[in-house]
């Protein structure tokens, strides 16, 4: 008993490390328990970690690469890449005969492994024209046996005889392009090669991204208005008729998206519900009728009535955490109602607000179902021309490249809110 | 107990297997659901199962993706569908992306009844290798009748005529067959429609044309919304295919009408994936040959007011199998109903059509 008692004195009295009671060192010994106790707790995750690894985060990262890869190009023309290093895309001149030699050789191959016309897409987003250029120049350069091959390529399709041709697909030979970034920016490269912003005409996703932002930033405020009153019932009701309560907000939280869209097209529309029964008690004209739906007004009711729940749930757990006792004391020390609600327990919601506002935030941003809908043409957020881009025109790359970008910007806003919020006081109940 | 449950599921294990191996073959059609998928199952599917009863037929819906998950299951290495129907433009996509098989017309198509051969009797509507045109349909309006009052339009120009005919119209929110309506609408011959929409001012007095009517405007997307906002008294008038048209007229008898003029003709048909296993290949064929025989095509058009591909159909196509009404005339080939016409131009929307919908969209969005 004394023995024991005695040998941790002792060895403090050591000058070297504190040992165990097995004679290791304390802090070796230590470390190797917590070692193995991180050890387990990751082969505890280990499954779902790989999981989402493999199903989710590789393929993300797999299509996000797609918006700077460029393979196709040399991959599909290695002569003629290598063929146009000599040409000078300033001259004024046509390529030499070798690069229109080395063409003919590579759309042969190209042909017989019918991946000419993909290349030919590619080029086309930079440069309309060139998709049917290949096509066309895949079926006559079977007959192309002998030079001059110049002659012979521009007697299949006198696209070839056009510099800005060569220049295109001199600009897209590397592996890698920042074609599709410009793009997503609004931006394009000459065929100098000099990036300009596109003009005031065609320019979209910048209009878009900044839309999407002002869009989400109103269907975030307005659940949070909408929200904040019903959490407070919620909360501070009797269990009784709270719970019937709490089943109305997650009744439509368990309908399909689909159908609460379309009953708010039903709604909202000139001939619907909303207008009619104004037209009926009078307050507008018949032939005056307010359009609700396929614009702004229509994305950001029917968003703040599909993301109410994410902001309720959220706040509604905070609040029921609250004491009421907090309220009473502020109110028994001389507190009106209001300022007892707004120095005391309006701060203490506002994790829940934190929480509820990301939620949403974040949802709105990538939605794209609602204002496919009900967005008309003012309505729609950048989404849908990524969804577009990639079940429609196929340009991953510039899809990729957008949500990138939109990733980007997520993130961004996300560490400001970080900074200026701290990410720990957010509360989920 | 368990080594009873592990009898039992061996059992049950091996019997689906000699079920399965029993039933041969699955072949998964993808098409576009609805009244058009219905109607490929009483003309295509039901007889050739019941011509060929180790085949069962699995539908699948995805035609709108089809272009997109076909090429997602290509570079996944795991085509699963077997036959996709496709509208031609995405057959041409399809086709150069390598994603479809290139089709000898004469050696997988049955010839006509006359001894045409089949690549003669589809003519013209071959207009990719790897497609096998199926029916023809058309981009046309359909009108009010209660709302243009006792002067009906039967000029493409009152879409852009709102002093006449005040009330939304609903387009498609594309710039293919709008920007050719609004040419025709700004005076520009129909044959030189694409000389004049290959220059910026081309593009240029298309939109402008198009702006005059811009705030009267509700776009679609899916070719139900149309009808929809047709049978809701939402728009006066608007495009949409002519099969669905035919459905609010004639089977849910709604007050709306036809305007043929200009209507832009396209075709729907099969293609083939590439990369099917070799031993896949002779149920498909058949299934292709089968179903794009002159009486199958006929048949379809009982059932849906699209015409048939084939030349030699034409004269076979009857009446409606449930209204009992001639299809003939609500066919968009119909000489009445064929006065003007434009057909899709393949080419030259599949080198521009990136372009111009960025153009497009952008004017939208100002």
């Amino acid at each position: 008993m004394a023995d024991i008692a005695a040998q941790p004195f002792q060895a403090a009295e050591q000058d070297g490390p504190v040992l165990a009671a097995d004679g290791r060192p304390l802090k070796a010994s230590l470390a190797r328990a917590l070692r193995r106790q991180r050890l387990r707790a990751f082969m505890l995750v280990a499954p779902l970690l790989f999981f989402i690894l493999i199903t989710f985060a590789a393929p993300i990262a797999d299509m996000l690469f797609r918006s700077v890869e460029n393979q196709i190009v040399p991959d599909t023309l290695p002569r003629t890449v290598l063929a146009l290093q000599t040409w000078n895309p300033d001259s004024g001149e046509l390529p030499s005969e070798a690069v229109f030699e080395a063409m003919v050789a590579d759309l042969k191959d190209a042909r017989e492994a019918k991946t000419h016309t993909r290349v030919g897409q590619r080029l086309n987003y930079e440069s309309p024209g060139i998709s049917s250029l290949f096509r066309k120049s895949g079926r006559g350069v079977r007959r192309i046996e002998e030079g001059p091959y110049k002659e012979a390529l521009i007697d299949v399709d006198d696209g070839w005889a056009e510099i800005d041709t060569w220049r295109t697909i001199a600009q897209f030979s590397g592996n890698y392009t920042d074609g599709y970034f410009l793009a997503a920016l609004d931006m394009e490269r000459t065929p100098e090669g000099e990036v300009t912003i596109l003009p005031d005409e065609d320019r979209i996703y910048l209009f878009l991204f900044g839309r999407t932002f002002v869009l989400s930033i109103m269907i975030t405020l307005s659940t949070l208005l909408l929200g904040y009153p019903v959490a407070y019932l919620l909360a501070t009701l009797p269990l009784r008729t709270s719970n019937l309560l709490m089943i109305l907000v997650l009744l439509p939280f368990w309908t399909s998206l689909l159908v609460r869209t379309s009953s708010w097209i039903v709604l909202l529309q000139q001939q619907g519900v909303i207008n009619d029964f104004l037209v009926t008690l009078g307050l507008i004209a018949d032939d005056n009728r307010l359009q609700l739906i396929f614009n702004q007004t229509g994305t950001v009711v029917a968003m703040t009535h599909i993301l109410l729940p994410f902001m309720i749930l959220p706040l509604f757990s905070v609040m029921k955490t609250i004491p009421p006792s907090y309220m009473r004391a502020a109110k028994s020390m001389g507190a009106n109602d209001w300022t007892a609600f707004w120095r005391v327990y309006f701060p203490n919601t506002l994790p829940g607000i934190g929480a509820g506002a990301i939620l949403v935030f974040i949802l709105s941003i990538g939605y794209y179902i609602t204002p496919e809908l009900v967005g008309g043409t003012s309505g729609t957020f950048i989404s849908n021309r990524i969804a577009y881009h990639i079940s429609s025109s196929l340009n991953w790359g510039l899809a990729a490249a957008l949500g990138v970008i939109l990733l980007g910007s997520v993130l961004l806003l996300y560490w400001i809110y970080d900074r200026i919020v701290g990410i720990d006081n957010v509360k989920l109940g | 107990m368990k080594l009873r449950l592990t009898t039992v599921m061996a059992a049950a294990i091996g019997g689906s297997m000699a079920i399965t191996a029993a039933s041969a073959t699955d072949l998964t059609i993808v098409s576009w659901g609805g009244a058009y998928s219905a109607s490929q199952q009483k003309a295509y599917h039901d007889p050739f199962m019941a011509k060929n009863p180790g085949v069962q037929i699995l539908n699948d819906e995805s035609s709108a993706e089809a272009v997109a998950k076909l090429r997602a299951m290509n570079e996944a290495g795991n085509v699963t569908w077997d036959i996709v129907d496709v509208v031609a433009s995405d057959a041409i996509r399809l086709c150069d992306e390598g994603l479809a098989m290139e089709i000898n017309p004469d050696e997988w198509l049955a010839p006509a009844p006359d001894g045409t051969s089949a690549a003669d009797d589809f003519g013209d509507l071959l207009v990719s290798e790897c497609f096998i045109p199926q029916i023809v349909y058309s981009t046309t309006f359909g009108y009010r009748t209660d709302m243009v009052g006792d002067n009906p339009p039967t000029d493409i120009c009152a879409v852009f005529d709102t002093a006449t005919y005040p009330g939304k119209r609903s387009l498609e929110k594309r710039p293919i067959n709008n920007m050719e309506w609004a040419l025709i609408c700004d005076g520009v011959a129909a044959k030189d429609v694409y000389d004049v929409l290959s220059t910026d001012e081309g593009v240029d007095r298309a939109f402008a044309k198009l702006d005059t009517i811009k705030d009267d405007v509700i776009w679609w997307s899916a070719g139900a919304e149309t009808p929809q906002r047709l049978a809701d008294g939402e728009v006066v008038m608007g495009s949409t295919y002519n099969g669905r048209l035919f459905s609010v007229i004639e089977e849910e008898k709604q007050p709306v009408a036809m305007l043929w003029d200009w209507q832009v003709f396209d075709l729907d048909g099969w293609i083939i994936p590439t990369g099917l296993p070799e031993e896949k290949m002779q149920v498909i064929k058949d299934y292709i040959f089968f179903a794009t025989d002159t009486q199958r095509l006929a048949d379809q058009a009982k059932y849906i007011s699209y015409g048939p591909a084939r030349q030699s159909s034409a004269p076979l196509v009857g009446q409606h199998a449930e209204l009992g009404i001639d299809m003939g005339p609500h066919m968009p080939t119909d000489p009445n109903n064929a006065k003007n016409t434009l057909l899709y131009n393949y080419e030259w929307w599949a080198d521009n059509r990136d372009d111009l919908d960025a153009k497009f969209q952008a004017w939208l969005a100002k």
